[in-house]
């Protein structure tokens, strides 16, 4: 329990660091901070392959793309500055406090959803969960979804193949 | 055992900072990432509630979730890098060519 906690805490402060950031690479570093607390996370659902799996795509590849997006267009920190300066009478426009106004509603909806049970999951029977290790989840990945798994390929195909495409610079 | 309620508040907590992430930021790259972050966010709750009920989709789910999460990384930041390059900045309300 201590340790959601502490997991807890560091993605949410991770999460802000992402969004409040002055540099984008700040905000990727946070990022990544914040996939590696998900997987420690997931550790603790008994989901270990999906772990890993995170680990390795997202914070192996994933923020590693976006490192790589950010070396070559160079980021950006300067065209996201208020242009009067930093105050917070600026900051307060129409968008940003609807924003925050909605995002505080529906974090406290929720919650309150939650804790107070309107919103509760109801506890489901106890087929075999096999701890989520490697063989569980190839038992099921190879003959129940494997139709699924090779339109991932698929996708990942024309996913490389519209990058590709995409990035070529005009020849 | 953490109650299941705890990682379902998380992941609606780390959910709305991706959306207030993409709805302040004008950087288009920190936007990209704020969405990464919902993402991630409904992974959580899809594996808390795969331990929660004892099933194993959810987790099959999750998997498809990143599998589309990296295609569309891969695909957008060539966007993103695309028109960087032709209008020189990262400032999303500088792309504005449909506007009315």
């Amino acid at each position: 329990m201590f340790l959601f906690i502490v997991f807890a805490l560091i993605a949410i402060v991770a999460a802000l660091g992402v969004i409040l950031s002055r540099k984008p690479v700040y905000s990727a570093l946070f990022l990544l901070l914040n996939f590696c607390t998900l997987a420690a996370m997931y550790i603790m659902l008994q989901a270990q392959f999906l772990a890993m799996v995170q680990v390795i795509v997202y914070a192996g590849a994933i923020v590693v793309l976006f490192l790589f997006v950010m070396m070559l267009i160079g980021g950006g920190e300067l065209s996201d500055s208020r242009k009067k300066g930093a105050s917070l009478r600026g900051w307060l426009t129409w968008p940003h406090v609807t924003a925050l106004v909605l995002s505080v509603l529906l974090v406290a909806g929720l919650i309150y959803g939650l804790i107070a049970g309107t919103l509760a999951p109801r506890q489901g029977n106890a087929i075999a969960f096999g701890q989520g290790s490697v063989e569980a989840i190839a038992s099921v990945l190879y003959t129940e979804y494997v139709l699924p798994f090779e339109l991932t390929s698929l996708l990942l195909l024309v996913g490389m193949i519209g990058a590709v495409v995409l990035a070529r610079r005009e020849a | 055992m953490v109650p299941t309620e705890y990682y379902l508040v998380l992941s609606a907590i780390l959910f709305t900072i991706g959306v207030v992430g993409v709805l302040i930021r004008r950087n288009v790259l920190i936007i990209f990432m704020s969405v990464e972050m919902m993402l991630n966010a409904v992974n959580l709750s899809f594996v808390a509630l795969a331990r929660h009920f004892t099933d194993l989709n959810g987790q099959i789910f999750v998997l498809m979730v990143m599998v589309v999460a990296a295609a569309e990384v891969a695909v957008g930041l060539a966007i993103v890098m695309t028109i960087v390059r032709r209008k020189d900045t990262t400032n999303i309300e500088d792309v504005n060519l449909l506007k009315g």
